[in-house]
């Protein structure tokens, strides 16, 4: 077998086991919570003591048949979310898309505007660039996202002063337009200006200062002298020996962040009423609604394991010492 | 006497240092190097020889003096400068931390030829890996230097620099990361490069048991100038200076002297002490000199000794008409 072979393999079934524990764990998890969930849900409505007692009756089944009934098929379609009564995949399957799309966006944004700021404040450390650009990096990262959407929000989207309110305060689309028309698309867009921006600002600081410090360590490294004294010009030595392999640990960075575009951003959605998985799970939390938290969870892990066996991958392809 | 092939004369290097104190690296160093030549440079570390070996080679500014290849000025254009990289090559120590690990060996060999847009490409490579003894070289062609041993990784360099057929190779600590067995291999190898090939060879270490065995020459350099220079045997069999002796008692090579260890402060290139640069840490002022020498040692500077004019040596002791 040759090594690139057995070291894609290695990761794919350390991936594997992790998510095998996960399904595990994810399970006995949420029956620790507190709380009554039926009562919960009951409260306040009008619903048959009968109904209670069979809501109740498939909670107090044991623990064991139980596991062996949820083991046999995570995904099943017969999973009901008590607080929305659907199936909870149904549930995940409406609400995926909004959060796919406002991460994603997010996520594309910050590595970009990120990695361009780090390679410029690396080329120009101490200089006036590299002190803004890192002060302004740094307190964006120690920025609560949830903070300063609600500064997002309630500057540039109820108003402040003579300032008035220019963005929706939020959910997706204004109610009653079509989504798939052209002003649909463009409304849209309108509503995920303040979301996206509080995203990007917060996650492209990490971006940022990793592409620094690493391109920072490259720009040591003796190959770059002996590339210069071969007769390549500064310029091009960066460009074609620095920068690409200070690039590898941003790759990886940005490959294992993408594990979080579908778990998003609970409290950026929160706060922006925005209807993905992040609002979601808000709500679940809130009940709890097991089933529905137990397969959101379920959502995230997957995608988060996913995320980090393609950042193996890449980087074995990117980096041949990985590969041995 | 033809002119040499790389010449420094009066050479200053300073860097601005903390607190607006500059240290003079290279403080006024007249060396040079005939065709054909293989001139060792020696010095404990932060002696600035290695910064010497980069304004010979085009890759450090100098804050003044000039430096003279084949009797010309070295060319300031970028296109001069280009064409005169391919005629003077640099190697450094660390053979791993000179090739881009992301490279293969062809691809690490093939950039020069690529840079002067030479052809031929492959020929070049293979021809240039043979001669280094990596043979047969196709072997070599698609290994990560990961893969090599570090006298193969050597040997890539080599061939690196090689492949340009420069008239001028820069050897900075060539053998000083290698294992003991290696570093003879290496060090034939370069000899053999010369004889073959006609190479002009400076070779910058710290070690003059290594000087002995590869150099015609040997200039000694100390906190940003040079103390000591002439033929080797002369050098090694009746050092000078005491600067000279003290290095010399502790090589191994040669017993027959009892080791000297220099007391006071390790030399600081941010404050030059007045006088002779040597005199804080020398023995014989130590030992006492007659006060008049003694009182030339610590107020009178010495003069730049000049290049390939037998055996001299700057030192009051050795004679006290000198003046700067």
């Amino acid at each position: 077998m040759r090594p690139g072979t057995r070291y894609a393999l290695r990761s794919v079934a350390s991936g594997l086991g992790t998510l095998l524990f996960v399904v595990i764990f994810n399970f006995f998890l949420f029956r620790m919570l507190p709380g009554d969930p039926i009562g919960l849900y009951t409260r306040g409505r009008n619903v048959p003591p009968e109904q209670i007692e069979a809501l109740r009756a498939e909670l107090d089944r044991p623990l064991v048949e139980q596991f062996l009934g949820y083991l046999a098929n995570p995904f099943s379609s017969t999973i009901n979310s008590a607080r929305f009564n659907q199936p909870v995949w149904t549930l995940i399957g409406e609400r995926v898309g909004a959060t796919l799309l406002l991460v994603g966006t997010a996520i594309v944004l910050a590595s970009i505007v990120g990695t361009w700021l780090g390679i410029r404040s690396a080329w120009q450390r101490g200089q006036r660039f590299d002190n803004v650009s890192t002060g302004l990096t740094l307190t964006l990262y120690s920025m609560p996202e949830f903070w300063l959407g609600m500064i997002l929000l309630i500057v540039f989207g109820v108003g402040v002063g003579f300032l008035p309110g220019m963005f929706p305060i939020g959910g997706i689309i204004t109610p009653g337009v079509d989504p798939s028309s052209l002003a649909g698309i463009l409304d849209i867009a309108w509503h995920m200006v303040l979301p996206v921006t509080t995203l990007t600002a917060v996650y492209l600081a990490e971006y940022a200062l990793v592409m620094r410090a690493s391109l920072l360590d490259e720009m040591g490294q003796d190959y770059l002298v002996v590339a210069r004294a071969k007769g390549l010009m500064d310029k091009v030595v960066r460009r074609r020996h620095a920068v690409p392999n200070a690039m590898l640990p941003t790759i990886t960075l940005i490959f294992m962040n993408l594990g979080f575009v579908i778990s998003g951003a609970i409290t950026v959605e929160t706060v922006f009423s925005w209807p993905g998985l992040g609002l979601l799970s808000y709500d679940a939390l809130r009940g709890p609604d097991i089933a529905l938290l137990q397969a959101i969870f379920l959502l995230f892990s997957i995608g988060v394991i996913l995320a980090n066996v393609a950042a193996d991958l890449v980087y074995a392809v990117l980096d041949p010492r990985v590969r041995a | 006497m033809s002119a040499p092939a790389l010449m420094a004369q009066a050479v200053e290097v300073h860097f601005p240092g903390e607190r607006g104190r500059t240290a003079r690296a290279v403080d006024a160093v007249t060396l040079s190097v005939l065709p054909g030549q293989v001139v060792a440079l020696v010095g404990e570390s932060g002696c600035g020889k290695s910064t010497l070996a980069r304004v010979l080679l085009g890759l450090q500014p100098t804050s003044g003096g000039e430096v003279l290849v084949g009797g010309q000025p070295l060319p300031t254009s970028r296109a001069g400068l280009k064409a005169y990289r391919r005629r003077a090559q640099l190697i450094l120590q660390d053979p791993m931390g000179s090739l881009n690990p992301r490279q293969t060996v062809y691809e690490a060999v093939a950039e020069g030829v690529r840079i002067h847009r030479i052809g031929d490409e492959e020929r070049r490579v293979a021809e240039a890996l043979a001669r280094v003894g990596l043979r047969p070289p196709e072997r070599f062609f698609a290994r990560y230097p990961h893969e090599l041993s570090g006298g193969q990784r050597q040997r890539v360099v080599i061939a690196g620099a090689l492949v340009l057929e420069p008239e001028i190779l820069v050897a900075d600590e060539p053998v000083s990361s290698l294992d003991a067995s290696v570093r003879g291999e290496i060090l034939a190898l370069l000899l053999r490069l010369r004889a073959e090939l006609g190479l002009t060879l400076l070779v910058v270490t710290h070690d003059l048991g290594l000087a002995w065995n590869i150099a015609d020459r040997i200039a000694v350099m100390y906190l940003g100038r040079i103390i000591e220079e002439g033929p080797t045997e002369q050098v090694l069999a009746d050092p000078q200076h005491p600067y000279t002796r003290a290095l010399l008692s502790v090589v191994p090579e040669v017993a027959r002297l009892e080791p000297i260890v220099l007391a006071g402060e390790p030399p600081d290139p941010a404050s030059v002490p007045p006088g002779c640069r040597f005199h804080p840490r020398c023995p014989l002022l130590a030992a006492g000199l007659p006060d008049e020498v003694a009182t030339r040692c610590r107020t009178v500077a010495l003069p730049v000794l000049p290049a390939q004019a037998g055996h001299r040596a700057a030192c009051h002791a050795l004679d006290p008409t000198m003046g700067p």
